[in-house]
């Protein structure tokens, strides 16, 4: 067994060269550039379903059927989804790493965390990309009786 | 968390406050984003079950609750887009004190341009 070495005097700080992974660097900028997409989405969202017309009392099915009648609105929407549930997920990750001691709850939380948003994600897009707005119930003129 | 016998490096004011509101909005939106999309998610299942679940969202209780809601979003934004420029911009670092009541003075105008819309619009025939 070698000794320990003790590196010489004023040798000064060496930088690893061991390559890790870029992950936290790519997580901290997607929450800054995901950041500046979300005001703009999520404020054009609330501007036309709680502020124009009737607020939120203009919701209904009907409404929801004439957005999504339009690409631009699925496509705004999709991406609202997507880039909020993910921000969402890697802000409650940095929160149970920074709270979360055991490395037993640390790794439970995070699991559940993990398939709560792939659950989230993928209902929310299939919903956006199957929705029927001649469901049974929809009675739209233009829906077969 | 203080686990130190000796103090610790939280140090107040608007830097430490502004990141403890932040997780706070940031954990609660996140929540009601889940609640969201499930309730949303209702579209596939009939326009009967879907509206049953949004007329909830118009009564005068969670018209409150959509009061709490925007005030976190507008908080939460205008935060994040300081600690941005706190992050991005050479001066950001020593005016992040200016930055968090400008972007407190934004909060405010958006506030009172929402309920200026939003009391009218949940109370109905009230006004």
């Amino acid at each position: 067994m070698s000794a320990p070495t003790i590196p010489a005097p004023r040798t000064g700080y060496q930088r690893s060269t061991a390559k890790g992974s870029n992950f936290e660097l790519a997580a901290w900028l997607f929450m800054r550039l995901s950041g500046v997409l979300l005001v703009i989405l999520i404020f054009g969202h609330l501007i036309v379903n709680m502020w124009l017309g009737d607020g939120v009392h203009q919701i209904d099915f009907a409404f929801v059927a004439g957005k999504w009648a339009s690409p631009f609105w699925q496509i705004w929407d999709l991406l609202m989804l997507w880039l909020a549930m993910l921000h969402g997920t890697n802000g409650v990750r940095t929160v149970i790493l920074d709270y979360a001691e055991r490395p037993a709850t640390r790794m439970t939380l995070q699991v559940v965390l993990y398939i709560a948003s792939l659950v989230v994600v993928v209902l929310g897009t299939l919903v956006i990309f199957t929705f029927d707005p001649c469901i049974a119930g929809a009675d739209f003129q233009f829906c077969p009786a | 968390m203080a686990k130190a016998s000796t103090g610790t490096l939280y140090r107040g004011r608007e830097g430490m406050w502004s990141w403890v509101a932040h997780r706070v909005t940031g954990v609660g939106i996140f929540f009601f984003l889940l609640v969201h999309v499930l309730d949303t998610a209702l579209v596939r299942v009939s326009p009967e079950a879907y509206n049953a679940v949004i007329d909830t969202y118009k009564t005068p209780f969670m018209a409150f609750g959509e009061v709490i809601l925007v005030a976190a979003i507008a908080f939460h934004a205008f935060n994040g887009l300081r600690v941005i420029a706190v992050d991005f911009f050479k001066g950001g670092p020593a005016n992040q004190k200016k930055l968090f009541w400008g972007a407190m003075v934004l909060w405010l105008v958006i506030m009172v341009a929402f309920l200026w819309r939003h009391i009218p619009n949940s109370l109905g025939g009230a006004f």
